[in-house]
């Protein structure tokens, strides 16, 4: 039962996700594709609980190397994509 | 203690979902982007605080390495990255989100005993899909980079071997799924060798996905990754059975296509004639052969045209963000408007190596946001315009695509340069730009060639209007 419960939260966030973006400004795809890519970098979550819980070498090593590739994922996405939107702000301002 | 942190955990993961909703959400509308991308990083902090709180976390230290690590690693690069070598980081980052998919995948793999087909198909999907992404997004980031050539790699059998390897790979993850710590006698190989395979298959079919594809198309491949890594995230949410990596990977997943959709659409092509083409490298024919003589011009007479002007519009494409001239460009821009000419900028949605890679450049030198015109708004006007400057562009603006039913990139829409009065072609040589495609535009009776390099070109033509 618990797998028909997550596809259809599956189900609802795919509709969701086109439905959010279908009319996005040229100006603002690679950010949104870098905010996005960001985001996806959730798999964060899935690594501390297997990095959190291992207890041989095999997967201590899958773990740790998880979070790191995930951190980098997340970390970088998010300040990249504020550094980009930064310079989108400056110009607004100064109209 | 009877405080319930299960149940605190979930809702704060609903709340964390939420979130990413309404990130994404203002993302793609300019007045709220930046907001957006914040509060979509606040549900990722989010998100993490609760999982550090979940009681199957015996140990932390192996988490703080990683996160330790991998900030140092992250936070500089995002920090220190030009804004020109924008591509390739964000295939880098989206890189690492693939491999950190199939890494959870196989840690939960590696642990569990007697897994039913519920969790091992996820497995083997973020696996494969994280696999893919990883490997892919190595090779696109090496194109870009210009670490390997750029040109689409096309080699006999190339496509049976892509079937073949997929076959082989769907083989196996059917036996993995149904039997997955059994011994099977596939191969005479135990499952867990089998699993390896697949890992390995994954990573090599990522490498045959991309290096068949050529620079021009790379937008559109971007964005695909782009949207596997969301897919991949979650596979990996149904793995270990959690809302929060489901949600935020199914809203990338399904952004990334729509993106995907744009650049495709922009080209004239489908997804599947972009990963499948070899485009250029086709034996199909590269257009009529045009036949015809260049006009070169020097930078002293590119400023007689360009000041007696009354509009200039500015077409970029992959060769201004390669010469990294976007600064000098707007400099230009400037001095023209000071002149009481108008000026904008073109911007043909698949010009340069990711969705709206130039808006990125010229943001960075300052163009105003109003003056970023888009190919539907700027065509119309386009023989009013007295001179258009074609900086580092080549199919973009290439009127094959609207004239010769022979050309490969017949049907794209371009942005029509050549409607204009005079049009002003900065470019390095004569050779033919990506894919040899042939470009009747420089022999038009209206094109003149300021040949160099674009940055210099510019400059000298910068320098014209100051010693005046």
């Amino acid at each position: 039962m618990e797998t028909i419960y997550l596809l259809f939260i599956l189900m609802l966030a795919i509709v969701t996700g086109f439905e959010l973006i279908s009319k996005v400004p040229a100006t603002l795809h690679t950010p949104l594709m870098s905010g996005a890519n960001a985001i996806s970098g959730i798999s964060l979550v899935g690594a501390i609980l297997s990095a959190g819980s291992a207890d041989t070498w095999v997967t201590i090593v899958l773990g740790t190397a998880a979070v790191t590739f995930a951190t980098i994922n997340v970390v970088g996405g998010y300040l990249v994509t504020d550094r980009m939107l930064a310079m989108f702000k400056k110009k607004e301002a100064k109209k | 203690m009877n405080f319930n942190f299960e149940l605190l955990i979930n809702l704060g993961y609903i709340v964390a979902s939420l979130l990413f909703i309404i990130g994404v959400k203002q993302l793609s509308s300019p007045e709220t982007a930046r907001r957006g991308n914040l509060n979509s990083s606040i549900g990722m902090l989010l998100a993490v605080i609760l999982t550090l709180l979940n009681k199957d976390i015996v140990s932390y230290e192996w988490i703080i390495l990683g996160i330790v690590l991998g900030s140092l690693i992250g936070a500089p690069a995002a920090r220190l990255v030009k804004m020109t070598a924008m591509p390739e980081m964000v295939a880098l980052f989206n890189g690492s989100g693939g491999i950190a998919s199939l890494l959870v995948g196989w840690a939960v793999y590696q642990v569990g005993s007697g897994l039913g087909i519920g969790t091992m198909l996820p497995i083997f999907l973020s696996v494969l899909i994280g696999g893919i992404t990883f490997t892919g997004s190595i090779i696109a980031y090496t194109k870009l980079a210009e670490l390997i050539d750029g040109k689409p790699t096309i080699f006999t059998g190339q496509h049976i071997l892509n079937i073949i390897l997929i076959a082989v790979t769907v083989v196996l993850g059917v036996f993995i799924v149904i039997e997955p710590t059994g011994i099977t006698h596939l191969f005479g190989l135990e499952a867990y060798w089998l699993f390896i395979t697949v890992i390995v298959l994954a990573g090599i079919l990522g490498i045959l996905l991309v290096i068949p594809i050529g620079g021009a198309d790379m937008p559109v491949v971007i964005s695909l990754l782009n949207s596997f890594s969301g897919l991949a995230a979650a596979a990996a949410g149904f793995v270990i059975n959690n809302n929060v990596l489901i949600v935020s990977g199914s809203l990338v997943g399904a952004s990334g296509i729509i993106l995907t959709n744009i650049m495709a659409k922009a080209m004239n092509r489908s997804i599947g004639n972009v990963l499948f083409s070899g485009f250029g490298a086709t034996t199909a024919g590269h257009g009529k052969v045009v036949q015809g003589e260049v006009k070169p011009i020097s930078a002293g007479d590119a400023y007689l045209v360009l000041e007696s002007a009354r509009s200039v519009v500015f077409v970029p494409g992959y060769g201004m963000a390669v010469a990294q001239a976007q600064h000098v460009v707007k400099e230009l821009g400037d001095l023209l408007e000071a002149n009481d000419i108008e000026v904008n900028y073109a911007i043909h949605p698949v010009a340069g190596r990711m969705p709206g890679h130039m808006n990125v450049l010229l943001a960075e030198a300052n163009v105003e946001y109003d003056k970023l015109r888009e190919m539907e708004d700027i065509n119309p006007t386009m023989n009013t315009v007295d001179v258009a400057v074609v900086i580092g562009a080549n199919d973009v603006v290439n009127p094959a695509a609207r004239e010769d039913e022979s050309s490969p990139i017949y049907g794209m829409p371009i942005i029509n340069v050549d409607y204009a009065r005079t049009v002003i072609i900065l470019k390095r040589s004569m050779r033919s730009g990506f894919a040899g495609i042939e470009n009747p535009l420089f022999f038009k009776e209206n094109s003149r060639m300021l040949f160099g390099d674009a940055k210099q070109s510019i400059q000298a033509l910068v320098s014209e209007f100051k010693a005046t």
